[in-house]
């Protein structure tokens, strides 16, 4: 590690791995924690509760704004462990000079999410600094919620799991960079920022086993495979050509020399699932999005390694993002 | 924009196409007198090659090597310490493009300065400098412009708006290097094993295939320009090992999407407009290649970063962490995995080397695909 904080440490993949496990979890050592897990499940598996920090740039893009983000994301991380989402915290940092129309019109995108949540925010916070001292504006959420589903956990995965995603992937990323500064692409291409706690709830009451779920936030799905991969010591192989991806997420890669399979995801999740409930669980998805797909076996081929087939025969590992996500020189 | 890009490039990833081409590429190569050395020049083409999986499907009597074509990776240590010195100037604002950021210099790269305080930017085209000085104007605005042929007109371009629009706080420090250079260096080695080339296809959407005329004409190494995606790969594979089989030597083009004989005249003209040759570019590993890079002519001297700030600059050259062997890596004398701290010390978060940053960089590409097979 540097001695200096990077960006590179905020990026969900091996860095902010590195940078959680070495500072954190050494100094907070508990078994909760230990497990790592979306969501902590507290009070004898009946609670979960999370927490999670927002910055965004722009502030508002095309299918959200930060408020959103901050109410789905912390729903979201408790959904995962098959929790109801119920009671949030609410905490701004601004800088001084925002302006009062943007942060009304956050807190209606964040009101108008937490409807469909059927969660309310019950405590909260405000500090404003300094101009400089922040970008804008930073949001924390905390949830805690009611779990409906015991025993979800990405430390349990086994061959006997298929791994499916829930939609196409990497919207979120890929929405990101077209509106930033200096490319400002013209694209109907929308973020797919989105409470996925109404999705979970219906295959819980479809009665599908699920050995675990996530949401495939920064690091993309390349970084939750590779991460169950590790924390259940199996081997995930992924047909490539199964992974369902947009063509404006395809065509913003191509053009900036990423990769969608890296890119973050706000809406979209990656479950593992009973073989014998996956075809269940298949159509339950596709009634939210029709392009959820069976994606991957689970072997132990390479334990500890998530391994990608091409259509043409050949294959390799799919490794943990690392570094910044920057554009390729040509 | 519409981003239809979908049909540009699905039948360029098709798998009946690539298996086919693997067929009549091993039955060819049953054809050969003896094994053949392809060197893809470019990094581009390494990455597509591990990424894509394409050694595993070539018979054993055709190897790849890879060579220096990343401007990243041949930035030679001491021009990387000039971006962090420039970078920690009072009121500078240091423009450049994607990786460059991570390289290691002597100080640290271009993202530690950021950390200590500097502002770095990097962004997607060199014209967005003029929107960064517009929002800036007490700023200097310092491009580093890096990069092969295909970087070269952009950089001419801006220049060309500073100059047009008579803007003061916007200057530049070239490092721009050219392909066919470091190739007749590597081939004038005594140990060179390069039996063909692959060219990069859009350095020669911007130059030409002309640019390799001399090397099936004068080396007899036959060049084969050839895109990036692995049907590409895969027909330019074939299209060499063809000319093995029927004993030619030539200069073909794979990539006649978009590639010419004589390349964007506009684009060289603009380029011949503001650059010169660099009697000498130093590229890292390989030494001081005669002509191997380019430098802004002398009439521009106010908007030459490298000459304002010449007295800051630091002048030595600077060698590589002894153990890297990006130098015999980038003359396709070794693999990555033949370097001692390949996935050791020398990670993409930790890298020693510039070929383990860059996106495009040999190492890179075998620590992030390779390690399977
Ligand atoms: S500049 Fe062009 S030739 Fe060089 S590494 Fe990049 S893609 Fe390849
Ligand atoms: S592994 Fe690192 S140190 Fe070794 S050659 Fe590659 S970049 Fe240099």
């Amino acid at each position: 590690m540097t001695n200096t904080i990077t960006l590179a440490q905020g990026n969900g993949g091996e860095e902010n791995n590195e940078l959680i496990s070495n500072v954190f979890y050494r100094a907070f050592e508990n078994e909760i924690l230990a497990k790592s897990e979306d969501a902590a499940v507290i009070e004898s598996g009946k609670l979960a509760m999370s927490t999670d920090s927002f910055t965004v740039s722009p502030l508002f893009f095309n299918g959200g704004d930060i408020g959103k983000l901050a109410v789905c994301g912390t729903c979201n991380d408790l959904a995962m462990m098959g929790a109801k989402p119920k009671y949030l915290t609410c905490s701004v940092i601004m800088e001084e000079g925002f302006e009062l129309n943007q942060l009304k019109s956050i807190v209606e995108s964040m009101k108008s999410e937490l409807a469909k949540n059927g969660a309310v925010v019950v405590s909260g916070d405000t500090k404003v600094v300094q101009k400089g001292s922040v970008d804008k504006i930073f949001i924390n959420t905390t949830g805690i919620g009611e779990v409906l589903q015991e025993g979800i956990s990405s430390n349990n995965i086994s061959e006997d799991d298929l791994i499916l995603v829930s939609r196409d992937i990497g919207a979120h990323g890929a929405a990101i960079f077209a509106a930033r500064e200096g490319i400002e692409l013209e694209t109907e291409l929308q973020s797919d920022c989105e409470s996925l706690f109404s999705t979970v709830e219906a295959l819980i009451t479809n009665g599908i086993q699920i050995t675990a779920m996530r949401d495939a936030t920064r690091g993309g799905l390349a970084a939750v495979l590779n991460e169950w991969a590790k924390q259940s010591d199996v081997c995930i192989e992924v047909e490539e050509e199964k992974i369902p991806v947009n063509q404006y997420v395809q065509g913003i890669c191509e053009m900036l020399g990423f990769e969608a399979i890296a890119l973050a995801n706000e809406g979209t999740f990656v479950l593992a699932v009973k073989e014998k409930d996956t075809q269940t669980a298949l159509d339950v998805l596709r009634k939210f999005h029709p392009n959820a797909q069976i994606i991957a076996k689970v072997t132990q081929e390479k334990p500890k390694k998530v391994i990608l087939h091409s259509s043409w025969g050949t294959k390799r590992f799919l490794e943990t993002p690392t570094g910044e996500l920057l554009p390729r020189i040509c | 924009m519409g981003l239809e890009l979908k049909n540009l490039y699905n039948d360029f990833r098709d798998a009946k196409t690539i298996k086919a081409y693997a067929k009549l590429i091993a039955q060819d190569a049953k054809k050969l007198p003896r094994p053949i050395n392809i060197m893809e020049v470019c990094g581009g083409h390494t990455h597509t090659i591990m990424k894509y999986g394409i050694l595993q499907l070539l018979p054993p009597n055709i190897k790849f090597i890879h060579g220096p074509g990343c401007p990243v990776c041949v930035m030679p240590k001491e021009r990387v310490d000039h971006a962090y010195a420039l970078a920690m100037q009072k009121d500078v604002i240091l423009v450049t493009l994607g990786d460059m950021i991570k390289v290691p210099g002597s100080n640290g790269s271009l993202q530690d300065a950021r950390a200590k305080g500097a502002d770095v930017r990097f962004v997607y085209s060199p014209m967005e400098c003029l929107k960064i000085s517009k929002e800036n104007p007490t700023k200097r605005i310092i491009f580093f412009a890096i990069g092969f042929e295909t970087t070269t007109p952009m950089t001419a371009a801006l220049l060309e708006q500073v100059i047009k629009q008579d803007i003061h706080n916007i200057l530049v420090h070239i490092n721009h290097v050219t392909v066919p250079e470091p190739m007749r260096v590597l081939l004038s080695d005594d140990e060179c094993n390069i039996d063909a080339f692959l060219g990069p296809s859009h350095v020669s959407v911007i130059s030409g295939s002309k640019i390799y005329e001399e090397f099936p004409k004068k080396w007899g190494k036959p060049v084969v320009v050839s895109g990036f995606e692995p049907v590409d790969v895969m027909e330019s594979i074939s299209m060499v090992v063809k000319q093995f089989v029927e004993s030619r030597c030539e200069l073909e083009v794979q990539y006649k999407r978009a590639v010419t004989y004589d390349g964007n005249l506009n684009a060289q003209k603009l380029i011949a407009k503001y650059f010169e040759k660099a009697p000498h570019f130093r590229f890292r590993g390989l030494g001081d290649i005669p002509e191997g890079g380019l430098k802004l002519k002398k009439e521009y001297d106010k908007y030459n970063a490298e000459v304002i700030y010449d007295a800051i600059l630091p002048k030595e050259e600077i060698d590589d962490h002894k153990l890297c062997k990006c130098g015999e890596i980038l003359k396709g004398k070794a693999t990555p995995p033949e370097c001692s701290i390949f996935g050791t010390a020398c990670k993409p978060n930790t890298p020693i080397g510039s070929c383990m940053v860059s996106s495009e960089g040999a190492c890179a590409a075998y620590y992030k695909y390779g390690n399977l097979l």
